[in-house]
């Protein structure tokens, strides 16, 4: 290299060593102004006075083993609070030598969840996922799961309306046939069996204990509240987008009304009104599970939210795409299922994910009507006498797990954001 | 031909299970009477249970003396008042804390979401790491957090921590802090503070009158500043300045004199604030990364210094794609002040809560929650609405 240079001209010089390096990275972000360097230097002092204090508290002077409360006292963070709750912070009353269900319900649910942010999974695999995912969840939680004869009609029903709306023109005679038997077996089944002629029968699979919702707390109980929650709430808030978007104006006007009547109040006067109104609403002697209630209000309430998300998906569409469905003679159901769904949710996932966070974050409300979701189960821990005076660690090692699933997912959304932009964007 | 004819194509006849207009009030029809034979089926079995329960209806108890205490009021109540009474400090109670959280929540997430955008590496490294570690943990638990640490960590009354000569009191039974005796003249120094504002409005806008004709500016902030607090100070001083102070003592098991910032409250007020500005840290960062790179340009070339160009340029600018999402942010504190039943701040839900236990009439109190929350939330929507179209950029 150096023999092919004209004679005269010099090597270039190296850039000076205080502009490269760790010394010209601080020069440049640290101290490249009179203000910065004293901004640098305050902060600097105030982090290690900070860090210092804390790690002496949650380290050098922590307690790890102490086996009551009055041994760790006087000393740093109690962590052997932790140690000695954890098991109940995790689960709950569930009882003690089953926790092993509840753990396996946790894994097969955050397992479902990843499956499901794997892009290459969205498609029929996506139910097939959830149904058994749920399924094993529930069979674990509770031990027991009956299948009602009615709701098996019911999926029948519901199945063959929708196969037989999207595949109308496509289907060949003899799928037509099984899509019309679907609904025809669910109608007649339901209507007998309202009527009464057909028994109160239901498939029963019993290979554990029978487990009821109160004695459920800890991690299980928060992840169903907010991962039940979206999933019905998705769906639900599909159609209330689409109703708000529709051009029948009374629909139009239940949908507004739902959604802002909704999103005005707080989540807690719905929990309150699930807990001391709908027992006022159903007809006398009917009871209804208090965790049933609640799950029930979280979807009326993520329902609306998702529904304003979803709306805006839909709003981003242009004009052509509808007139272009409606040119090739698709009906309402193909249209929306076909072409506009699945460009105005693709825009949507990012902020839908977002939502989700903080559904995740307002599952915590429930234990204000008195259900141990995660936070609450963490609030007992600290009641028992042996072991008061340590909030501190406790809601400590609750955030730590919070953030832990907040923060992962609103990586993903990040991710996401990028990755499904990667068409539009150069 | 086909196109001067597509205005006038006659309507194709069709059988009318086919006609889209029949078939959407047939569809209308048929969701409307679901709707409605739900709700029939709700309101009928309420009827009939609440007549066997024998729980009366109507608002009648409003008139009853409520029977319970609240710690934290900022008007007259005792046990003996109404519900409505008890209801309306309720109301009072949550408009204070949001209002304050909504000022407070403004002020330090604009801090940090400008921090975030600084040059310092290491200013705007915390700045993300303290929205990282608000936004992802759910605000309930802040509250007890923050609830326990200063019922807990704090001192009791007698061992309490005493700041400045001996005149404020940190305990676990809140902040304790002197205040001037009640004297007529505060009455008149109100009044001075009002005509003030007004007097500085005026100012305000005489000086960017002036600005605008003759490129002048004048110094609104020192000037306005001085007027708000000179004219009381002016009152206060023709009025003889008295300045006898209640000071709090510590009597038996409590303090006595001065007044007290309730733990619940702080609590409250702290995890709110907290919480909310980081994100609207986040509105104001993307709000600003949103606008053009030259402009932040062109006021560095116009010589305007970091601050000058984010106050008069930037901030002006992003506060336009700001409003939006900062109301809803707005709507979320008056919402999730809600969240202080759990700490046992008592507000409006926690008023409503104690009167559905005691009266049992569920229907009117959540009616009341309803109607108070939307009432508040529209006024938060309209005023914030109203604003955004005052600074929207006018185009042609």
């Amino acid at each position: 290299m150096t023999d092919a240079m004209p004679a005269g001209e010099r090597k270039p010089l190296a850039p000076p060593v205080d502009e490269t390096g760790i010394i010209g990275w601080g020069r440049k972000n640290l101290f490249s102004s009179w203000g910065n360097g004293i901004t640098t230097i305050v902060l600097i002092v105030g982090v290690v006075w900070i860090l210092n204090w804390f790690l002496e508290w949650a380290l050098f002077t922590a307690n790890f083993t102490a086996s009551t409360g009055s041994e760790c006292r006087g000393g740093g963070a109690c962590w052997a609070l932790i140690r000695e709750k954890f098991r109940y912070i995790f689960f709950g009353s569930f009882p003690y030598e089953q926790h092993w269900r509840p753990l396996f319900a946790v894994i097969t649910m955050l397992a479902m969840l990843v499956l499901s942010a794997d892009r290459r999974m969205w498609n029929w695999r996506l139910i097939v996922i959830w149904g058994v995912g749920s399924f094993v969840t529930f069979l674990l939680m509770f031990g027991q799961i009956h299948i009602p004869l009615s709701l098996i009609l019911f999926v029948a029903l519901v199945g063959g309306g929708i196969g037989l709306a999207l595949r109308s023109a496509l289907a060949t005679p003899s799928e037509r046939m099984a899509y019309y038997a679907l609904i025809g077996i669910g109608a007649v089944g339901l209507v007998l069996r309202i009527l009464g002629i057909l028994p109160k029968w239901s498939i029963a699979i019993a290979p554990l204990s029978y487990v009821e919702t109160s004695l459920w707390g800890g991690l299980p109980v928060t992840l169903i509240l907010a991962t039940y929650g979206l999933a019905f709430a998705f769906p639900y808030g599909i159609l209330l987008a689409l109703g708000r978007r529709s051009n029948l104006p009374l629909i139009k006007g239940l949908c507004v009304g739902f959604i802002e009547l909704i999103r005005g109040v707080p989540l807690i006067s719905l929990l309150i009104m699930a807990s001391v109104m709908l027992p006022l609403f159903l007809p006398s002697g009917t009871t209804i599970d208090k965790f049933l209630r609640a799950q029930v209000a979280v979807i009326l309430f993520a329902g609306a939210y998702i529904a304003e998300v979803i709306r805006g998906g839909l709003q981003s569409l242009p004009k052509g795409q509808f007139e272009a469905a409606d040119a090739m003679g698709l009906n309402y159901a193909q249209k929306t299922l076909l072409i506009i769904l699945p460009q105005a949710l693709r825009v949507v996932i990012p902020p839908l994910i977002n939502t989700f966070i903080g559904f995740f974050k307002d599952t915590s409300l429930v234990l204000i009507i008195g259900i141990f979701d995660f936070l609450n189960t963490a609030n007992q821990a600290l009641v028992d006498p042996n072991w008061a005076g340590f909030p501190g660690e406790v809601y400590l090692f609750a955030a730590f797990v919070y953030f832990i699933f907040c923060y992962s997912m609103s990586r993903y959304s990040k991710y996401l954001e990028v990755e499904l932009n990667k068409g539009t964007r150069r | 031909m086909a196109v001067e004819s597509l205005g006038s194509v006659p309507r194709v006849k069709v059988a009318p299970w086919n006609d889209p207009v029949i078939r959407g009030w047939v569809f209308q029809i048929v969701v409307v009477g679901l709707v409605g034979f739900l709700a029939w089926y709700l309101v009928s079995n309420t009827i009939e249970n609440l007549q066997r329960q024998k729980i009366a209806s109507g608002f009648h108890y409003l008139e009853r003396e409520a029977g319970f205490e609240i710690g934290d009021t900022m008007i007259e109540y005792s046990p003996a008042s109404t519900y409505a009474r008890a209801i309306w400090v309720g109301i009072l109670n949550t408009l204070r804390v949001a209002v304050l959280g909504i000022l407070l929540s403004t002020l330090l997430g604009t801090m940090i979401g400008v921090g975030r955008l600084s040059p310092n590496w290491l200013l705007s490294r915390i700045c993300s790491w303290y929205v990282e570690a608000f936004r992802n943990v759910p605000l309930l638990l802040w509250l007890f957090l923050f609830y326990k640490l200063i019922s807990e960590a704090f001192p009791g009354p007698r061992q309490a921590i005493s700041l400045l000569w001996n005149s404020v009191f940190l305990s676990n039974r809140g902040v304790y802090f002197p205040v001037p005796m009640a004297d007529p003249i505060h009455k008149w120094m109100g009044l001075a503070f009002l005509i003030a504002i007004a007097g500085t409005w005026m100012l305000a806008r005489w000086g960017k009158k002036r600005q605008e004709t003759t490129g002048q500016p004048f110094p609104i902030i020192s000037a306005g500043l001085g007027i708000l607090i000179g004219l009381p100070a002016l009152v206060w001083l023709a009025g003889g300045a008295p300045h006898h102070m209640s000071w709090p003592e510590l009597k038996g098991f409590n303090f006595a004199g001065g007044t007290v910032i309730q733990p619940e409250f702080t609590a409250l007020l702290v995890g709110l604030v907290l919480y909310t500005s980081a994100f609207v840290a986040e509105i104001v960062r993307s709000g600003i990364l949103a606008l053009h790179k030259g402009q932040s340009e062109a006021a560095a070339a116009l010589g305007l210094s970091r601050g000058q160009s984010m106050r008069l340029v930037l901030l002006p600018q992003a506060l336009r794609v700001i409003v939006p999402p900062m109301t809803s942010q707005y709507l979320n504190i008056t919402k999730n002040s809600s969240l202080a039943i759990a700490i046992g701040y008592p507000d409006l839900v926690a008023s409503i809560n104690v009167t559905i236990n005691q009266t049992g009439q569920a229907i009117e109190n959540i009616l009341i929650i309803m109607a108070a929350y939307l009432s508040v939330s529209l006024s938060i929507s309209a005023f914030m609405n109203w604003y955004n179209k005052r600074i929207a950029l006018r185009e042609r």
